[in-house]
């Protein structure tokens, strides 16, 4: 009873935060948005017993990677409007048809087919748990290699970002402008 | 009435398809990037509550490396266009086009 009322709040909130995602003209209003989605997510984790991946979603996702996107939103500005012309022709035609096919063949995969959901065999263990100590035991042993290589992939994700930031291209119209 | 696990990928499927309209709609670079991580958190819950209905702890292992190589890619990503922006002063993909063929 509780995972349904929980289910209800916390998935409207969701789609609410995904809406606003999408259709907010401020980047700002965009990035609340998906930070109530993320939140929501987060309680959907806590029951579905998930603590460590729930407890990672608020510190990662709406904690670094929500105050990286505010930071590049106000260096940025917000102030500009989105330009809408077409560049390609024949576009809103061709993405109604195109948009309208993809409901169509969802509807009828979901609804007219038989359709299971979930398929495969279930674990050993009774009931999952992910809590810290779970997910460390099989971190550092079944997953050790992967998460070694994660480890790479952020270091050179940072020296990546830093290169980008640091690199400025000599300007050499600037300097004769500038000279007297 | 219980909640399934078919409610939750519904659930997973509605915001995928929303961040999708976002990313194919909108022109703003960083908009789109908030609209790529909607879609890899549908792709998150999906994991999750598929490894709970197998009772199985590896949709939870997915789910992490996700959130580690988002994270790595939203560095990346925003280094890019805070760059795009200091020489081009637009953060719209649309005025992006010279490297088009």
């Amino acid at each position: 009873m509780t995972e349904l009322i929980l289910f209800f709040i916390f998935g409207s909130l969701a789609i609410v935060g995904g809406l606003t995602v999408v259709a907010a003209k401020n980047p700002v209003h965009s990035a609340m948005g998906l930070m109530l989605t993320l939140f929501s997510l987060a309680v959907f984790y806590v029951v579905q017993a998930a603590h460590f991946v729930a407890a990672v979603q608020i510190i990662v996702y709406a904690g670094a990677v929500m105050t990286l996107f505010i930071f590049v939103i106000m260096l940025i500005g917000v102030d500009k409007e989105e330009n809408l012309t077409e560049t390609i022709r024949f576009q809103r035609p061709l993405v109604a048809i195109v948009g309208l096919s993809v409901v169509v063949v969802g509807v009828f995969v979901s609804v007219g087919g038989r359709f299971t959901w979930v398929t495969g065999t279930a674990g050993a263990g009774p009931e999952v748990n992910g809590t810290v100590e779970a997910i460390g035991d099989e971190l550092f042993t079944t997953w050790l290699l992967p998460f070694e290589a994660t480890s790479l992939l952020l270091i050179i994700a940072s020296v990546g970002a830093l290169a980008l930031a640091h690199y400025r291209p000599r300007r050499r119209e600037r300097s004769e402008e500038e000279a007297p | 009435m219980t909640v399934t696990v078919d409610w939750y990928l519904i659930l997973a499927a509605v915001l995928f398809v929303i961040g999708a309209a976002g990313l194919l709609t909108r022109r703003n670079a960083i908009v789109m990037f908030m609209s790529i991580e909607l879609m890899l958190n549908a792709v998150n819950l999906t994991f999750v509550s598929v490894g709970r209905e197998l009772q199985t702890l590896t949709g939870q292992f997915a789910v992490f490396f996700v959130l580690v190589v988002a994270a790595a890619e939203v560095v990346v990503g925003l280094a890019i266009i805070v760059s795009i922006f200091r020489a081009r002063a637009t953060a719209s993909v649309d005025e992006l086009s010279e490297m088009r063929g």
